[in-house]
């Protein structure tokens, strides 16, 4: 019975740590081919949350978890336009104190358009509920995410790996000065890579919202989780930032089991642990520009 | 000529948008003819969402003080700040009192950061109202002679949905699980949870301490369905409740989910169809007495949103201090102490009026348990709870469902 009980666990992590991955790759994404560490990536799942739910409103849920992402893909080509692009050869320090005074600009904006207080949002009335598969048990509504999470990693993952634009993508992460030496601009990629990542990130947003508090300060509360995922998994690798999502989920589910206090110092434990031994990341490549 | 470098000037430049961030102290220019009252309460973190309400109801009711001549004749100004965490609200408490001269404070909604102002009020002899912090331990061995207590305290919030459940058949023989917040507060809560439970037949078969930054409650929600209870009790606060409320609804269990502590901001938050159960409060703007109707009127028209119970207890609570001081002609401390030691009556838009317990400065008052109106019964987003018999019931003291002095005892310093 204990490992059953145990199993249910590490499959709901499995899980939560599908969610943790859609904020965390895109972050990685960008991190990697721009060399920004994006402190507003959280502002942007807030706004995806916000928008789906007001979407929601007028065009029912399925609209909104299609339709928010792509507002806020849009929303991505100016960030990067307008301030992103002039940061990519600037000291590392100027990229964080920009990106953090965006996510401070946007939680106000959030503020000041939809208040202080939280706003509501409910699951839709077909995906309440658990599915039982013996005396398993899953919560509906996140099996529906977990489907959710797989189809966009298969797609991101042959983006990458299958097209010319990932080729292009992936040597820009490594090499961007060869890149640039064959003729290539990497600027219009860095554009779709920052409108993909912050896109995902509100997927995510959207796909929260209706279990998840939907208040101002939900971005700074994902950054936090998003940047240990990512820094356990390495930069740079798709791979990695999979594994580290998974496994974060997994082992916060099994320390709250057989220690519910220690739940979420857990994955920080994780992150020092994975850091000792590999200060790289699990799967993290060497990457020069980085170096 | 002197040249800065394009980066020198961002860093600065950034630095200085950073301390603005953080807050500089609020210059205020010394006027004798005012008097200033520093107000404290969270606008940021998991009480934030609560926390701006009572921000608008201390604003409301210094503004109206003003208009109709101040107090004494002198004007109000008030200082409201974030309080931020129980070190920051210290700090900031010292400071309204050593630099901005204020002649006394009240707010607060975290038990933790109140016990650290309730420290700086008694250190510097000034008077405080703590007005959203339900810790019994604040009105027990914490209790000092320069706080006063607004809010109802948890032993009270547990007899009124304890009496509920009572009377719903849901208490006696019944296995409990309560998911409990990891601090002062929660640990409170706790207590008084289990002392009801003992005393009535009730049994407690498992209880999850939840750290304050929990947002997913998944892997505490598998536990409680292998503890497989008869019903869940919600001991968390501020937006912890919604999340929980919400992820409880998401994997929809038979358990019935109640709690012993809820505040109505909170509950606004959580989506069609998400709460049910019985819960706790202290107000709701649906209550039918005058005194009550003309406030949600007034606010309503001011803000575009009706008040939720914090807005009122900081409206209320500015309301009575104005009229103490009216009464003493004084701001002095002792004066004040002196004055509301009295046990002095005072019309809090309640039934039955309410009065501070001259032994431990409690607020005694109704309080009311509620349940959730069906979905097609709402009149607005608002409105939707629908409230049961105040409690105590109309013929029993007030003080009775209020901890006793042996249940709670409080040694004031002279």
């Amino acid at each position: 019975m204990q490992f059953g009980f145990l199993l249910e666990q590490v499959v709901n992590g499995l899980v939560l740590g599908g969610y943790y991955l859609l904020i965390a790759l895109g972050l990685s994404l960008i991190f990697s081919v721009g060399g920004i560490v994006n402190l507003a990536h959280g502002a942007f799942y807030a706004l995806g949350a916000y928008i789906s739910v007001e979407i929601t409103k007028y065009l029912g849920f399925g609209s909104a978890v299609m339709l928010s992402p792509v507002a806020v893909a849009l929303l991505g080509i100016l960030f990067e336009r307008f301030i992103l692009r002039r940061f990519y050869d600037a000291d590392p320090i100027l990229s964080l104190l920009v990106t953090f005074g965006v996510a401070m600009v946007a939680e106000q904006a959030i503020r000041i358009i939809w208040g202080a207080p939280p706003i509501s949002a409910a699951i839709p009335q077909a995906f309440r509920g658990s599915v039982f598969l013996g005396d398993f048990l899953f919560s509906r509504y996140r099996l529906l995410i977990l489907a959710v999470v797989a189809a966009v990693l298969i797609g991101v993952w042959l983006l990458l790996h299958k097209t010319s634009f990932g080729r292009v993508v992936r040597a820009g992460i490594q090499r961007p000065d060869m890149v640039a030496a064959l003729g290539i601009r990497l600027q219009p990629y860095m554009t779709a890579i920052v409108m993909l990542g912050v896109g995902m990130a509100a997927l995510g947003g959207a796909f929260f919202a209706p279990i998840t508090i939907v208040h101002p300060a939900m971005g700074a509360e994902i950054i936090t989780v998003a940047f240990v995922v990512v820094v356990i998994g390495g930069l740079g690798s798709f791979w990695g930032v999979v594994l580290a999502a998974m496994l974060v989920g997994v082992v916060r589910g099994i320390t709250i089991h057989f220690a519910p206090a220690a739940g979420e110092a857990s994955i920080y434990v994780l992150m020092f642990l994975v850091l000792m031994v590999r200060p790289r990341g699990l799967l993290g490549e060497r990457i020069e520009k980085f170096e | 000529m002197v040249s800065y470098s394009r980066r020198t000037l961002l860093k600065a430049g950034a630095a200085f948008t950073g301390a603005s961030a953080l807050g500089f102290p609020s210059i205020v220019s010394a006027q004798a003819a005012r008097i200033k009252i520093g107000h404290l309460v969270p606008l940021t973190g998991f009480l934030g969402a609560i926390g701006s309400y009572a921000q608008l109801g201390v604003k409301m009711a210094a503004e109206e003080i003003n208009a109709s001549g101040g107090i004494m004749g002198k004007q109000i100004d008030l200082i409201s700040e974030d309080s931020v965490n129980p070190a920051t609200a210290s700090t900031k408490a010292q400071r309204m009192i050593e630099q901005d001269g204020a002649a006394l404070l009240l707010g607060e909604i975290s038990s933790a950061s109140s016990l650290t102002i309730m420290q700086v009020a008694e250190r510097n002899k000034k008077v405080f109202f703590s007005t959203g912090a339900r810790s019994d331990a604040l009105r027990g061995k914490d209790c000092n002679r320069y706080s006063f207590h607004c809010d109802i305290p948890n032993t009270v919030m547990v007899n009124a949905v304890g009496t509920a459940l009572k009377q719903k058949g849901m208490m006696k023989g019944k296995k409990f699980v309560t998911l409990t917040a990891d601090y002062i507060f929660g640990h409170d809560l706790l207590k008084a949870a289990k002392a009801f439970f003992s005393a009535n037949d009730a049994t407690l078969i498992g209880d999850e301490l939840i750290a304050t930054d929990v947002t997913d409650f998944s892997p505490y929600l598998l536990k409680v369905r292998q503890a497989k209870p008869d019903v869940v009790c919600c001991n968390l606060a501020g937006n912890q409740v919604t999340n929980l409320v919400k992820q409880y609804a998401e994997f929809g269990f038979p358990y019935p989910l109640v709690g012993f502590n809820l505040n109505t901001g909170d509950a606004w938050a959580m989506g069609e169809g998400n709460l049910s159960g019985t819960w706790p409060t202290v107000w709701y703007h649906t209550l039918d007495n005058p005194a009550s109707k003309a406030f949600v009127e007034a606010f309503s028209k001011k803000y575009g949103k009706p008040p939720e119970n914090h807005a009122w207890i900081e409206y209320i609570t500015l309301k009575m201090i104005a009229q103490a001081i009216n009464e003493t002609k004084s701001t002095e401390s002792d004066a004040l102490i002196a004055y509301f030691e009295k046990q002095t009556p005072f019309d809090i838009m309640k039934a039955r009026k309410a009065y501070f317990r001259s032994w431990d400065h409690q607020l005694v008052q109704e309080a009311y348990p509620f349940t959730v109106k069906a979905k097609g019964e709402m009149k607005d987003k608002w409105d939707m709870l629908v409230l049961g018999e105040a409690v105590p019931a109309a013929g029993a003291e007030l003080e009775s469902i209020y901890p006793t002095k042996t249940q709670n005892p409080c040694n004031m310093k002279a």
